[in-house]
């Protein structure tokens, strides 16, 4: 079956279309903020991850 | 072909702002307001990034209770002159993508305002979620008079949600801003229902002047007008506070309880007589009763900031 590039339906759509991309690019946009704001401060990068990791925690010695 | 039937075209395409209609923009900005004030009072703060991502994941998180309301109220809704224009009633929408953008909404909410800000913070975000379309819309709504306390409860948590997210936790200020919604939201609810009963009647939603009169809901107005203003004036001493609040405390309850006692001593006769006035100005002042309190924090706040007092 040949594809169409267009179809009614695209232009009837393309608003919400374009609302739901934008709404997409400002979510990236905080998330990227976010990350720089938190990577930059120097943030806890890693967690536990299902496991004990004593390097995480702090030593009696530091506290 | 029936497996075909997604296919099927509709005579109306929904568009994004039928879907941003579903998150109840006008209560949204009522909690992106309280939410702001509760952040911006705490004892903390957040770096402009993450205060700008958390309120905006807690008025997404509001949002998504909202559709999910809406799903779950549609056949309500389309019976009440006041709620019969929204995306599902209307057809505008479909029942299940409200519910999908709820559950996705809530979800995404959730998850990015415990990595913007905290746990804490996002569990009470995740709670009230549960609490507006669990407890409220689906448990009480429908079956007890005292619907509009227990619910306006989840319109209480967002200073609080803001308040968290800056803190990690929450204080007795933030309880007190919690409780000041709470008891404010019941006499601004009834006031609405005494002078559109009919609504509320005709869907069958047990409100206090469908099942107890108008008689009683004027009492109840006036006695819940009593208990919020000391609560306010508590708020109005609490280190968070200061000479505005302290002030406009004073004013907007004295204000307020007029109002509520105009409304208790008026009877039905006198009310229809003058299409009720007293009902419709005590409503109105209940909406700058609550923006007037959070104002007068963000100014003392900011006066502190100031370091003049």
């Amino acid at each position: 079956m040949e594809l169409k590039a267009t179809h009614d339906l695209h232009k009837r759509r393309f608003s919400r279309n374009l609302g739901v991309a934008l709404t997409l690019v400002a979510l990236i946009a905080v998330i990227f903020a976010l990350t720089v704001v938190k990577v930059s401060r120097g943030d806890a990068m890693q967690g536990f991850d299902h496991a004990v990791r004593p390097e995480l925690t702090t030593s009696e010695a530091t506290q | 072909m029936a497996d075909l039937s997604v296919n099927k075209t509709r005579d109306y395409e929904p568009t994004f702002g039928d879907y941003f209609a579903l998150l109840k923009p006008r209560v949204m900005s009522l909690v992106v307001f309280t939410a702001l004030v509760g952040l911006l009072v705490a004892p903390a703060s957040l770096h402009p990034v993450e205060a700008f991502a958390a309120i905006l994941f807690i008025a997404v998180g509001a949002g998504a209770s909202g559709a999910l309301n809406m799903w779950w109220d549609a056949d309500i809704d389309a019976v009440m002159r006041r709620t019969a224009g929204r995306p599902i009633p209307s057809g505008r929408v479909e029942p299940n993508e409200a519910l999908a953008i709820g559950v996705g909404l809530s979800g995404l909410a959730v998850v990015m305002l415990a990595l913007a800000t905290n746990l804490f913070a996002a569990g009470m975000l995740a709670f009230t979620i549960f609490f507006y379309a669990v407890v409220y819309t689906m448990w009480l709504k429908r079956w007890t008079p005292q619907n509009i306390v227990i619910g306006g409860a989840a319109g209480a948590f967002p200073p609080m949600i803001g308040w968290a997210a800056a803190t990690g936790g929450v204080s007795v200020e933030a309880a007190l801003m919690f409780a000041l919604i709470f008891m404010w939201t019941p006499p601004h609810f009834w006031a609405l229902a005494l002078f559109v009963r009919t609504d509320y009647g005709d869907a069958g939603v047990p409100m206090l002047t469908v099942t107890h009169g108008n008689k009683a809901t004027r009492r109840h107005i006036l006695a819940y007008t009593f208990l919020l203003a000391p609560i306010a004036l508590w708020l109005a001493m609490t280190p968070i506070a200061g000479p505005v609040t302290l002030i406009v405390a004073i004013a907007m309850n004295a204000w307020f309880l007029k109002g509520a006692f105009d409304i208790w001593r008026r009877d039905e006769a006198s009310a229809e007589a003058d299409n009720f006035k007293a009902e419709k100005s005590f409503f109105r002042v209940s909406l700058i009763y609550l923006f007037a309190h959070f104002t007068a924090l963000l100014l003392d706040a900011g006066l502190r900031a100031g370091g003049l007092i």
